[in-house]
Parts: structure tokens; sequence; C-alpha cells
């Protein structure tokens, strides 16, 4: 990470959405640079190199789908898409099209923030990189070099699917996990609709790893999207 | 003292001056006879409207080709004729449609009593001017004294001319102006020579009568008289003088041809005394013995009574003189017309006299005897012919004989020829009581000839040696003749109660049913049935929809009709007067059409195609299908009111609930926003007075109040979806812990403070739902919880494995529900009684049962034991859960 102000894209159309976002972003170090069209916003994606783009999905002018699709043509810039509840098909369409993450209005900045965040943090790090060999949140502990899991040190025996999904949500850790992406990965291309495979397992994670397993502090569900791993 | 004016009456004049005032004009240019110049007065005094700048337009005009009317007509907006095909020949008529479609202010239509070729709208061309008129329009027509109904036949007494043209007096009465065109008689047999009056070549001769100077005096002096008293006529209707109730005048009505003039007679008394008139006929047991031509006679005179504008009554009973009377004294009728007796006094003798026994009975009534035409009145018997008797009858005459015969000669020798005479006059009575008259009668003459042939000395002669038995064959030749006349009355009697009882029970039947109906469907079904039985024809039934539409009833099962019958129809319905076939407007039809006439107004028009149109002009069977379709049409306006009021209720319903909503709504939306406001106006007008603190809790109570307006909107839009029926039940195979704890985290910041208990058994399997929305119920569930306990009271969750079904409660520990409340709480807009602060419009519940109901579940609330609400709902589990292969070695 440099020490220059992060530049986020704003590509909304609603201008008093832009004018909040603009005060939250800037009020907090990040520099702004805000569009009302997708056209313009795929022009200052190439002109300004921003570190972060939040793309609003209900654009006048192009489907937001379509935008994430053209950025990820030529950029590997994160993207964060915000949509109303309800409207989880776009979200979804949005994320399996290379979009990193999505907020469902209305937020609050502390969520902007994080998201934020979480986004640059996982661009920061190469591909190539390797990751953390030992991850720990909250009373999770995961020690990748050693196959090992803690939760509030005591270690959990997960079966391998267990841990295949958990190490998938800590590779995403703060970022959402969609139900394909999940199932593809953890069980195969032959899974991808097999979601209450996923949703079996999500809960026996929990009750291995949560306290409560009905008020889960570390596995979220995203409803109707996937999964979080929460991260501060 | 001045009598003060009967409200009623009043009523009634204000609003006949209210249709009156919608009514187009008539003004009337009115003749003594052809010739006088109608025409061209019409149309000098319309060019000068004109100049004025009045919009007028020629319906029709007959110029005769001559030049000084054809001047006039130049230049005026003439509507083309319509072309009509009666019989390879094309007669030009006046289109009526295209008049009401031109809707001028003014429209000449001249001849009033003209007659319409066949295939035109109305048979005659005042109905067509009555329909302008009734739309509005305004029209000037011409008119000639001897075509006015009432004239008529004095008209043909003056003149030998019988005119058949004939227009109602009422079309007069009704003008609103009468012009009298005068010509002095000399000047017009000089126009006559000349070759200025009109005459059509076939009529020449008869015309040639008609134009004598004696009677061109009598006519113009008839035509002033008329003008006279339609000035006085006017005038009255001008001071608006409502007419005393005084004189009610009754005709009666009867086949005989005279009729017609007593009927015009009693028009004219009643037009005179300004009174209220009646005609009546009384349908005895002989009714059903009158020839057809007979009936037709007595339907057209009680038409013709109609026209000029008398109520027409059809009694019945046995004595025309008892029944005239008792409906007299209860109509408060005080002068009755008779037609003087035409028969012989010898009848009056033998069968008594009705003017007898009217003039004796009638007390205070007034009687008045009009003479009949002598040489129009053809006599005729009373008794039609006895029903005819054909050769069965003959052959049972014959039989009974033959039967008294053998019995007689088994018996002679053992008994007297008289009491031999007693089986034949057992034979005769019997015959006589049987057969018809003149079968009766050979049953007579055989058994004299037997008795005599067989039983009377000499034997096998006809030859009588003692004259006695003369005497015998007399009493049973008079005994024959008294008996069989004697059964022949009863039988007709019998068939006439019969017929009688038959209509009755017929609408009995009909009425009855169709007050078993709910349907208006199924009404028209049974009406129709009712209808085709009792009347032995085709039915058909329009109804007018909801959209104001005249429509066929599909429901009748009835041979499609084309644009033509629905035009008739909807003239019916327009007019509220019967028409088709058999009647003298739009007759060129298979169709007799009745207009439904309820207590609102008209709901429909009933059509009737009888294999013989004329069975309708049957008083007696019209005024039955008059009532029949009065009682249809009560029934299906009750079916109708029926309808309206549960539509009003229905409104009503809907109303009050967007009422509630929108008070719910402007109170829940408006409190967070007059927060936000309220906050966020401070925060911008901070001049740095304001602590950090304070300034946080400000901006704290902005994002509060923003989630409650969230809330509020999500719900609404949720309801809008499922009330839309937009809601779409998404259902994948899924645990119910993940679903709650998602309800869990997203009301995290809420349940502070609060013990949230999740009891859910290790063993629940997945359940078919849609996670979206079993989220959006249990958060609904737990925010009500929330919203009527108080503050850090628990909330329990859990869940438990029915029958093929999941339940799954909220909990609290909160005050219960209140009694008696636990069916309505889930209906929109209810909010618990002393609901204190607590908001929201009250349709979180609802659409927890929207959603539930969706899944095929039940919702329902009750208080728990110890404390407390409980909210339930399930989730049936449809299907086997789709396996998931477990794996056992921990990585």
């Amino acid at each position: 990470m440099t020490d220059v102000a992060p530049t986020v894209l704003v590509i909304e159309d609603e201008p008093q959405m832009r004018r909040f976002l603009r005060s939250a972003l800037e009020g907090n170090g990040y520099r702004v640079v805000e569009v009302g069209t997708a056209r313009e916003g795929l022009a200052q994606a190439a002109g300004r190199n921003p570190d972060v783009i939040l793309l609003d999905l209900g654009l006048p002018d192009a489907d937001g789908l379509d935008v994430t699709r053209r950025l990820r043509e030529w950029a590997a810039t994160p993207v964060i898409v915000i949509s109303a509840r309800g409207m989880e098909t776009d979200k979804i369409g949005a994320l399996d099209a290379g979009a990193d993450d999505y907020l469902t209005k209305p937020f609050g900045v502390g969520e902007l923030l994080a998201r934020i965040r979480v986004a640059l943090r996982h661009a920061s790090r190469s591909p190539d990189e390797p990751a953390e060999p030992v991850f720990t949140q909250g009373d999770l502990t995961l020690d990748l070099a050693r196959r090992q899991v803690f939760s509030a040190g005591v270690e959990v025996h997960l079966t391998p699917t267990e841990y295949k999904l958990l190490t998938l949500l800590v590779r995403h850790a703060g970022k959402v996990v969609t139900q394909r992406q999940a199932l593809k990965e953890v069980w195969g291309p032959n899974y991808a609709t097999q979601t209450h495979y996923l949703r079996v397992y999500m809960a026996q994670l929990r009750h291995k790893l949560e306290r409560d397993p009905a008020r889960p502090r570390l596995l979220l569900t995203e409803p109707g999207v996937g999964y979080r791993l929460k991260v501060d | 003292m001045a009598r003060r004016p009967d409200p009623d009456a009043l009523l009634q004049q204000v609003r006949a001056e209210e249709a009156r005032a919608q009514r187009g004009h008539l003004k009337i240019f009115f003749g003594a006879s052809p010739g006088v110049g109608k025409t061209f007065a019409m149309l000098e005094a319309a060019r000068l409207k004109r100049a004025a700048g009045q919009d007028i337009v020629i319906g029709v005009v007959e110029t005769h080709g001559r030049e000084d009317t054809r001047r006039l007509v130049e230049g005026i907006e003439t509507l083309p004729r319509r072309r009509l095909d009666y019989r390879g020949t094309v007669l030009e008529e006046f289109d009526i449609d295209a008049a009401l479609a031109r809707r001028p202010g003014l429209l000449l239509v001249d001849e009033l009593a003209h007659t319409n070729a066949p295939g035109a709208r109305h048979a005659r061309r005042w109905q067509d001017v009555e329909e302008l008129l009734a739309t509005g329009i305004d029209v000037w027509s011409t008119l000639n004294v001897q075509h006015l109904e009432s004239l008529n036949d004095v008209v043909a007494q003056i003149t030998g001319v019988s005119v058949r043209e004939t227009v109602p007096d009422s079309m007069l009465e009704r003008a609103d102006e009468v012009e009298l065109v005068d010509l002095s008689p000399d000047v017009l047999q000089q126009r006559l020579r000349e070759g200025k009056v009109y005459v059509p070549d076939q009529a020449a001769h008869a015309l040639e009568r008609f134009f004598r100077l004696g009677n061109l005096i009598a006519l113009r002096r008839t035509a002033e008289r008329v003008d006279a008293q339609m000035r006085g006529y006017m005038q009255a209707e001008g001071i608006r003088e409502t007419w005393p109730a005084g004189d009610r005048l009754l005709v009666c009505v009867g086949a005989n041809p005279a009729t017609a003039r007593i009927v015009r007679a009693a028009r004219r008394m009643a037009a005179g005394l300004r009174a209220d008139w009646v005609a009546v006929y009384v349908e005895t047991p002989a009714h059903t013995r009158l020839s057809r031509a007979d009936q037709d006679a007595i339907a057209q005179n009680l038409s013709l009574a109609e026209q000029l504008g008398a109520q027409t009554v059809t009694l019945s009973g046995h004595s025309v003189s008892e029944e005239v009377l008792a409906y007299a004294r209860d109509h408060n009728i005080n002068r009755i017309l008779v037609g003087k007796p035409t028969h012989s006094r010898w009848r009056d003798r033998l069968r008594g006299s009705v003017l007898d026994e009217l003039v004796r009975a009638s007390g205070a009534i007034d009687v008045y005897v009009i003479t009949g035409d002598a040489d129009e009145g053809r006599p005729r018997p009373v008794l039609g012919p006895a029903p005819q008797a054909v050769l069965r009858d003959y052959l049972g005459a014959v039989g009974v004989v033959a039967a008294a015969t053998g019995v007689s000669l088994l018996l002679r020798g053992h008994v007297q020829s008289t009491d031999i005479a007693m089986i034949f006059l057992l034979a005769v009575v019997v015959a006589s009581s049987r057969l018809p008259q003149r079968a009766s009668l050979l049953a007579c003459v055989l058994s004299i000839a037997a008795f005599d042939f067989c039983f009377v000395q000499p034997y096998y002669t006809f030859a009588v040696s003692d004259v006695h038995y003369v005497l015998t064959f007399g009493v049973m030749l008079v005994i024959s003749l008294v008996m069989s006349r004697l059964t022949t009355r009863i039988r007709e009697q019998a068939v006439a109660a019969r017929e009688r009882e038959e209509r009755t029970g017929a609408l009995y039947g009909m009425t009855r049913e169709l007050a078993a109906e709910r349907n208006a469907a199924d009404m028209i079904r049974t009406a129709t049935r009712h209808l085709r039985n009792t009347f032995g024809s085709d039915v058909l039934l329009f109804t007018i929809g909801d959209d104001g539409r005249l429509e066929l009833e599909p429901a009748v099962g009835a041979p499609p009709v084309d644009e033509k019958e629905l035009s008739i129809a909807l003239w019916v319905y327009d007019h509220r007067q019967l028409a088709g076939a058999g009647t003298a407007t739009l007759p060129a039809t298979e169709w007799l059409y009745l207009p439904l006439v309820a207590s609102a107004g008209a709901v429909g028009v009933v059509g009737i195609r009888a294999p013989d149109p004329r069975r309708f002009q049957d008083p007696v069977r019209r005024q039955l299908l008059e009532t029949f379709s009065g009682q249809v049409a009560a029934s299906l306006e009750r079916v109708r009111l029926a309808r309206a009021s549960q539509r009003a209720k229905l409104e009503t319903e809907a109303e009050r609930l967007r009422t509630a909503l929108l008070s719910s709504l402007s109170h829940d939306l408006r409190t967070p926003l007059a927060g936000i406001e309220g906050a966020a106006s401070s925060l911008l007008q901070d001049g740095g007075a304001q602590t950090p603190n304070a300034r946080r809790e400000l901006a704290q109570t902005i994002v509060e109040e923003s989630r409650r307006m969230t809330r509020l909107v999500a719900n609404l839009l949720e309801m809008v979806r499922l009330e839309s029926g937009a809601l779409q039940v998404q259902k994948e195979w899924q645990p119910l812990e993940e679903v709650v704890g998602v309800a869990l985290i997203r009301l995290d910041e809420r349940l502070a403070g609060r013990a949230v208990t999740t009891t859910l058994p290790p063993d629940l399997p997945l359940l078919p739902i849609d996670g979206l929305l079993i989220e959006q119920v249990l958060i609904n569930l737990i925010e009500n919880a929330l919203k009527y306990t108080p503050p850090g009271t628990p909330i329990d969750i859990s869940a438990r494995l029915g029958d093929r079904e999941v339940i799954v409660e909220v909990a609290d520990r909160g005050p219960g529900l209140p009694g008696g409340d636990e069916g309505r709480i889930f209906e929109k807009f209810y909010r618990a009684r002393d609901q204190g602060q607590a908001g929201g419009a009250g349709l979180g519940l609802t659409i927890c049962r929207g959603i539930v109901t969706a899944h095929g579940g039940r919702i329902w609330a009750e208080n728990r034991p110890g404390g407390g609400a409980a909210f339930r709902f399930s989730l049936p589990l449809t299907g086997p859960p789709p396996s998931v292969q477990r794996e056992g070695a921990a990585a």
C-alpha cells in the first residue's frame, strides 16, 4: 500500500447517495472520483486508475452486470457493487461476473469502510504471494501449514470437506463467497446448484466453531447470496 | 278558501316539466285538408329561423314537384333519404339514423301521418318523430285534421272517405306549438283546379269527393275547433293547473267493429272532461270460443284505446256487468261507456242483457250508451261455434245408443216400455254430458229412432200408434239439448279455469324458482326455461352489463341474433316500450320484444318468437307475458341490487382499509421524518456550542429513525408484493438454524439487553423454504415481541417436528394477547389496543400470514402458560429432504 490516499471511484447516479459517499470517504482519508453514468465510469476507471470501484447496480444507462464484465476485461481493480435489498439475483450475477463484494442499501459508514478495507487488503496481496500461514479471528485460529483448527484454544476436528470450506472462507476473509463459488471450489463444478450441501456443511462448521450456532458471530450468512467470514 | 295543491301532483308536474325540458320541441303545422300550404308555411318559417342563424336541417319534405316549394327547399341542408328495397321496388324513406347522427338544432319532417315502408325502423313516421323528440331534437312537422286519430271517424262521416293513416291525438297534445294553416275553401278548390294540390293518381277519384266545397267547409271548421281546443288545452297547461281528480271514464271493449267508434267517442269525452280513461275487456268463459278474427279484433280495439291514451285492462269473470262495475267502483270511475246492443231483443230475454244489468246495478255511476255503426257492425253470435264434433264423437254417440238398445232388447217383455224410455233417456244424458253438441244431438235422434223402432208398437216400424210417445220423444229432445248446453258450458268453464290455473301455476312456479336463485346466470336460465315452456316459443334475453351495454345473455342458449335484432332490443330498452313482431314499432322481425322494467328502471329486454306472431296480440297472452317479464325484471333487479350492495360493502371495507393505511402511514412515516429532520437541522446549525456527546446523540437519532423508516418501507413493499400476487416462493432445502441466525443477526442491535434463547432439536430436518421470506417472518415476529413486551424480558425461539411439518414458535413473556383478539391480530392494520408508544402500521403480522400461507403452512397465536404470548407457524415438509453424503474421517 502506498502512502498516497487510495482513490475510490464512485459510479452512482443518485446525487444524494454520491454526496453521502463523498463525505463519508473523504472524511476517512480517501480520494473520491464520482461519476453518474456507466459510460463515464468506465472512462474514469481507465483514466484515473482507482484503487476501489463502488458500482451502483441501478444505473440508468447500463446494466451493472455489463459494467463489471467490461471492467474485468482489462482491470483487476476491486469492485464493490451497491444494490437494494431484493435484488439478490443481480448481486449474484455481478459477483459471479467478477465483482469482489457488495453492499445492500441502506448501509452505514462503518459497513462501507469495512468493505473497502477488506477489498484493498485483498487487492494489495498479489495472487502469487502465499497467504499468511496462521489466520486468527475471534475464537478461531487456523494454522494453514499444519492444517489445524482451534476454537477458543481447543483443537477442533474437521472433515476434509469442512476444512476445504473453511479455508475457502478464510482465503476470502471479510469478502462474500457466493454459494456457486463455494460449491464449485469445494465439491466441484457438478455440484454448483446443490446448495443444500453447502448449507449442511456450513451448519456443521458453525456447530463446531460458533458458541451459539443460531447466533453466529464468525460464519455469517449473506441471505440468498452466500457466506462471509467476518473480520474486524 | 283556495285549495292547496296536492304535493304528489306538484311533484309529478315538476317531473313532467323536467322531462319536457329534455325533450325536443314539437311544432305542428296543422291544416284542414291537403293543399292548404302547410309544407309551404313550414318552409317559409324555417327560412326565417335559418336567416336568424339557427341550425336547420330538412329530414324529409315532399315538394311533389311544385316549383315554389322546391325553391324554398333550396339551400337548406337536406338529409339523404334511406333507400329500402321492398319486393324489388326501391322506396325512399326518411333516414332517422342519419337525423340522430346529425343532431340538428331543428329538423323538418313533413307529413306526420306518413306510413313508412316495411323495413324502416318504425311503422309510422310519427314514431320516428317521437324518437327524435325523446333524444332532444326539435322537430317541425305537418298534419291534416283527417289524420287525427280521434277525429278519424268524424272526418269519414263528413267526407265519406276513410283515412287509414292516423296519428294519435297525444302527438298533437304534446306539441309545444300548433300553427293552423288556413285557406278558404274556394281558394283551395281554385288551387286544386290549377293542379297546385298534389293528388296521387290512384286516389284521385276519392279525393274528388273529398275536396267538395261542403266537405272543405266542414273540415275547416273541425280543424279550427281542434285548434281552439288545443289553444285552450295549452293555456290550461300554461297555468299549470292540476287537473282535478274528478272524472274517470271506463269504456267497454268487445270484438264488435263498432267498438272502435265507441273507443273514439270515449277518448273525445275524456279529452273534453280532461279525465283519465280506461278501456276494459271482460274475458268470460266464452272467450275461448271466440273465433281467431274476433280475438284479433279485441286485441286491436284495446291497442287502439291504448294509442288514444287509455289505460287498458283485461278482467276475467263470469258476468261482464259485474266485473265492469266491480272494477269501476274499485277505481273511482264515474262514467261508463258501452255500445248500443245490436242483437235482437230475444237474446236478451234468453240470456240476459249486459246493458240492462249494467244500468240496473250501476248505482252512482253514469252509464252512457253509444251508437255502434250499424253498417259496420255485422251481427255476430256472442257464442261462437261450439267445439266441432269429430268422427270419434259420432261413433261414440252411435255406440251409446247401440248399448242402450241392446240392454233394452234384453229387458223387452220384462218391463214396461216407459221404463225402456228411461234407459234411452239415460243414454241421451250420458251422451250429452260427454260429447259435443252435434254428437249428443245425433245420440238423441238415434235414441228416439231406436226406441220408436224396437220398443213402440208396432215394432220394427217408425210408425207410432200411441200419441203420447210423441211427448216422450219431445221430452227426450229437450233434455238432450238442455243437457248438452249445460255440459258444454261446464266444460268451457273448466277449460277457462284450467287455463287460468295453468297461467297462475306457471307464474307461481317461475316466481318461486326465481326467488330461490342467487346468481344472475342461474336466474336467467330459469327464467328462460319458464318463458319457453309457458309460451312455447324461442326466447331471447338481453341484460345490461356492468359496462352499461345491452348484451344478449349467453346463458339462454338462444339462436344467435344479428345487429338488427340487437338494435330493436336496444330501442325497446331505451324507450321502455314493446316493439317487434305484431306491434306498430319495428314490426319487420320475427321477434316480439318486451322491456324488463323493474322499480328502478329497465334491467333488460326479453324477446319472444312465437310460431304464430298473432298469438301475442291476444291481450290475455300479452298480459301474461308482461306479468312474466315483470317478475323476471324484479328478480334480475334483486340479484343486481344484491350484487351492488355486496360491491358497496367491499368498497366500504376497502375504503376503511385505505383510511387506516393512510392514517397509520402518515403517522409512521412522519414521526421518524420529524425526528430525522429535527436532529439533522440542529446538527447543521450547530455553531460549535454542542458537546460532542450531544452531537453523537443527534446523529444516533437520525440513524435509528432512518432504520425505522426502512423497516416500514420494506414491510409496505412486501405487503404490496403479497397483495399483487407478485410474491414468488423460491423454496430451497435448508436448515432452519441458518434462517434464525440471519434474523437474529439482523436484529442484533435491537436485541441488546434481551435474553434470546434458541431451542432447535438437533434432528430437525432440512426444510423446503424460501429463506429470505421465512427470515422476514421471523424478523417480524421477533420485532412484534420487542414492540409489545417490556424491555429486558426474554424472547424464546424454538421449533419442533410435527406430523410432516415443523412448527416454529416465537414466544415472549410480555402482557400476552388481549382476550378474543387472537384471530384478528393477523388482519391488516390491526394493532393491539393499548399499544402505548409502539408504532408500526400493523402490517407485520399480515405479511407473516401471507408468507406462511404461501408456504402452505398456518400461523396462529395464543397466550403462553405462565404469561406472555406465543406466535406459532407451521411449515410443511413436502417430500423427503435431499440426502447429503457425509464423510467420517476428520482432517
